[in-house]
């Protein structure tokens, strides 16, 4: 009974990156701009795993005896308005991206794999009200949703994560719904059907872990996204609030103001959003290509 | 209705499942806001035949001709239309949820193409243990392997298959799997849509062997859907003939094709190879005449009119009734 009604067993990661290494160097060979992609998302989650042995400075503590300081050999990206050194922040920020990039992403995923795949499983009517129901919230830019959601939800960390994956849910559940319509005229599913099985069963554990490789690829492809549009509500004074490092609320403030006399103020948060999410969609992309070379996001 | 007359060695057997007028038609609709119906495809139009226990039933016909819709409306896979389907003498279409799951045990299907039928995410074991453990016909993980093995080794297939996934199989060992799947159930009827089509000749013969082997020791009855007229002559008690959604002949299998009675089945037979050149070459094939027609605008009265060589005036305008020329032999036709 265990092997056969563990229900998720199925979606480990599709079997091929499962079987390690080989699959691995293979990647790296195949698609070394991924690759890359992959090393600097590594990077980044380790920087944000062990910010505290790895930053120089506590990101919080201001220093009034070096306020705006350029890059030196003690603070390599300089230190902001308040004295606090900018690497420092720069890699705590990483646990803020890190965070609502992966929570948002995986959760607005998950959810858009699941009523997609159900959408196309009861079909009729249940299809037809769940795919106008998409078209809703699809109607709305990413960001416009977003900043919708937090203004009546009020910021902070949770209610972005919030606020990034309620935009992404409908955007997974199209691409995962049309790729699960062709699964459920497949001779396996109707075998499913006569053998008597319930709904949840045949979604679950037939239909969902053959719908991986479009859901792996949403999700990386979201990541980078999720973590442009953390850095953007916090520019907009709508997404983490001080004094929380994040990449977006260090570009604010301090940093505009006297971003021509400081201008390392501005210039490193900046980079670390755009190599973050630079990493991550070349990562996506090759991933894409190695699990489906037909679908484009 | 036909229940009384069958020339079939499984004469004394009770019905185990009577198909009476069973109509499947699917609207066709256009426009997008204002949504009309535009037409219907009829895909069966209205048939009606009985299957005894541990007999087995032919049921031949071009592709398109509604063959593949009747058995999917017995596994309750296509809501019917219109009609009855009665299994050891319950309306399927009468069952609550719950009776339902408890007869598809009873009637499971095998498929035509040995790749799709099987979820390429699980193993072997799994797919043919599923059904057992989901069904609490085994008690534990030991006992629903022991069945899958058991079943392995009744449709011949090597032990050491039970880890292994679908793509590392051969087609004929592929469809021995979905045997074995539909086997998992203790069915008692089972709905065989070409199940041999998609292999090779080879394989086919032994597909079709263990498919007799496992109706004798199991006792299980078959409706056979092919369009393969050899192999339905040979493992079938008798043989429906559909066209266009209609059944135009039924009869014992050696009946039918010993003495067609239908245009439309002489026209079939006509074109089957006989694996004798002497006999070939004299023959004269039975070309028909045009196309199928679409479902959607079928022809009135006998549907198979406009290609039938001995169409009248009748033929037109009256549909031919499905009757009893002789003992277990049906035939629609007005001049028959």
């Amino acid at each position: 009974m265990t092997e056969v009604a563990a229900p998720w067993s199925g979606i480990v990661l599709a079997g091929r990156l499962q079987r390690g290494g080989g699959a691995l160097l293979r990647f790296a060979r195949g698609q070394p701009l991924g690759a890359a992609g992959m090393l600097i998302v590594l990077l980044f989650i380790l920087a944000a795993a062990g910010a505290r042995f790895i930053a120089p400075f506590d990101p919080l503590t201001p220093d009034y005896a070096a306020m705006m300081t350029p890059p030196s050999l003690s603070h390599w990206f300089g230190t902001d308005d308040f004295g606090r050194d900018i690497l420092s922040r720069i890699i705590f920020g990483a646990r803020t991206a890190m965070l609502v990039g992966f929570v948002a992403s995986f959760a607005g995923a998950t959810l858009g794999l699941v009523i997609g795949v159900a959408s196309a499983y009861f079909k009729g009517w249940v299809d037809s009200t769940i795919q106008r129901l998409l078209d809703v919230f699809m109607s709305f830019p990413l960001i416009v949703l977003a900043l919708a959601i937090v203004s009546v939800f009020g910021s902070g960390v949770n209610n972005v994560i919030v606020a990034i994956t309620i935009p992404m849910v409908p955007r997974c559940a199209r691409v995962v719904r049309s790729s699960a319509l062709v699964l459920r005229e497949v001779p396996y599913v109707d075998a499913a059907r006569a053998l008597g099985f319930s709904h949840s069963r045949i979604v679950f554990r037939h239909m969902l872990p053959n719908v991986v490789a479009p859901y792996l690829i949403m999700l990386t492809s979201f990541m980078g996204q999720a973590i442009l549009l953390e850095a953007s509500l916090s520019f907009l004074g709508l997404g983490v609030q001080e004094p929380t490092p994040a990449w977006g609320l260090m570009l604010q403030g301090g940093a505009e103001q006297y971003a021509e006399s400081a201008p390392w103020m501005p210039i490193f948060p900046g980079l670390a959003i755009t190599a973050s999410v630079f990493a991550f969609n070349l990562f996506g992309d090759a991933l894409r290509d190695v699990l489906d070379p037909k679908l484009r996001v | 209705m036909n229940a009384t007359q069958m020339a079939s060695p499984a004469q004394a057997q009770p019905v185990l499942l009577d198909v009476a007028d069973l109509r499947v038609h699917f609207p066709v609709s256009q426009g997008i806001v204002f949504r009309r119906r535009t037409g219907t495809v009829k895909a069966v139009d209205g048939i009606s035949f009985s299957i005894r226990r541990g007999e087995t039933l032919g049921l031949v016909g071009e592709s398109g001709c509604g063959k593949t819709t009747t058995g999917r409306c017995i596994l309750r896979l296509t809501p019917s239309s219109a009609g009855s389907i009665r299994f050891e003498g319950r309306e399927l279409g009468a069952l609550s949820h719950r009776a339902l799951i408890a007869v598809r045990r009873k009637i499971q299907v095998i498929f035509q193409d040995p790749y799709s039928s099987l979820n390429p995410r699980m193993t072997i074991g799994q797919i043919v243990g599923e059904g057992p453990a989901v069904h609490r016909l085994t008690r534990n993980a030991r006992q629903t392997e022991a069945r899958v093995r058991e079943l392995l080794g009744l449709t011949g297939l090597a032990d050491d298959v039970y880890g292994r996934y679908p793509h590392e199989l051969s087609g004929g060992q592929r469809q021995r799997v979905g045997i074995a799947r539909a086997l998992s159930m203790n069915p008692m009827f089972i709905v065989c849509d070409e199940a041999v089509s998609a292999l090779d000749v080879s394989i086919q013969a032994q597909i079709i062997n263990l498919l007799e082997t496992l109706q004798r020791e199991f006792g299980l009855t078959y409706l056979f859907i092919s369009h393969d007229l050899a192999v339905v002559r040979h493992i079938s008690d008798r043989v429906a003939v559909m066209y266009l959604g209609k059944i135009m002949e039924l009869a014992g299998s050696g009946e039918l094709y010993d003495h067609p009675r239908h245009p439309y089945t002489q026209a079939l037979l006509s074109v089957v190879p006989i694996p004798d050149p002497d006999v070939e070459s004299r023959r004269e094939p039975l070309l028909l005449q045009g196309e199928v027609p679409s479902p959607l605008n079928p022809p009135g009265g006998c549907v198979f009119h406009p290609r039938c060589p001995l169409a009248t005036d009748i033929c037109r305008r009256v549909v031919p009734v499905f009757r009893d020329i002789a003992a277990g032999h049906q035939v629609a036709c007005h001049h028959v």
